[in-house]
């Protein structure tokens, strides 16, 4: 229970951090991503501060994930599901300027947009577990 | 077009590294938002509980702001059926890819994991793509 809590309190925390971010805001990352408009690189700013944030307390604390069941940390080498899962999911982004966690705390503005792009990004986890798993 | 934000784009992803950070610490998982939605779908196992609190957590984050800080600037144009059509790719491909921007933008850079840099590379480039033809070409 106390674990639970506790993940709860880093998903709202992980939510803070998008929202004070602005990466809630899909014309931001869009923004991001039209390189050739007016750039705006602040979704690089927010990647390289949490990322550098985190290795520093991955080697301050000697951290690594015991298994690796939220990404797939453990496979090695580039394969060809990586490269084309990736190319769609980053077609599927430039398309809206929203990713799963934006998606998310999205929610609760109640826009329908959201909610219709939330229930098609479940329905393409259902579509690969379909395909690709048990 | 949108204002350039340094300061709050840095203070962001430290709050965000460092709730990814903790849940390495408390839970030796990794923040991949797509990952722990997927894991949401049935059948649950030992995993699902810690996931669904993190969600509930995530999507608690913004009336708990609005209440305490204020506004939250979201600008959506996109039409419903482009939105449909890029959910399904989005949620598919992070699965097949095996991350998304968290998973293998933030926590995969940051343990310098190569199929998480090279992921995040592709990804970032046929974004900027499809926002080109978007924009310039269409």
């Amino acid at each position: 229970m106390i674990k639970n809590l506790v993940a709860g309190s880093l998903g709202l925390l992980f939510g803070f951090g998008l929202i004070i971010a602005n990466m809630t805001n899909p014309s931001k990352v869009l923004a991001f991503l039209d390189v050739s408009g007016e750039w705006d690189p602040s979704l690089a700013i927010v990647m390289a501060s949490a990322l550098i944030t985190l290795a520093v307390m991955q080697r301050l604390m000697h951290l690594s994930p015991e298994t690796q069941t939220s990404c797939d940390g453990v496979k090695q080498g580039i394969d060809r599901k990586l490269l084309i899962g990736s190319a769609i999911f980053g077609i599927g982004w430039g398309l809206s300027g929203i990713c799963p966690g934006p998606a998310l705390v999205g929610l609760s503005a109640g826009l329908p947009a959201v909610l219709v792009f939330i229930g098609a990004m479940f329905v393409g986890f259902v579509i690969f577990n379909r395909f690709h798993q048990r | 077009m949108t204002e350039i934000t340094i300061l709050s784009a840095a203070l962001g992803g430290v709050i965000i590294g460092l709730a990814a950070g903790l849940l390495l610490v408390t839970h030796k998982r990794v923040a991949g938002i797509s990952g722990i939605a997927s894991g949401l779908l049935l059948p649950w196992n030992a995993e699902s509980g810690w996931r669904l609190w993190f969600l509930l957590g995530l999507i608690a984050s913004a009336p708990l702001y609005r209440v305490m800080v204020g506004e939250i600037p979201i600008q959506l144009d996109a039409p419903l059926a482009v939105l449909a059509v890029a959910g399904v790719l989005v949620g598919y491909g992070s699965r097949l890819g095996g991350g998304c921007t968290s998973g293998h933008g933030v926590c995969g850079i940051a343990r310098l994991s190569v199929r998480s840099i090279v992921a995040t590379l592709m990804f970032m480039f046929t974004a900027a793509v499809t926002v080109y033809i978007q924009r310039h070409v269409l």
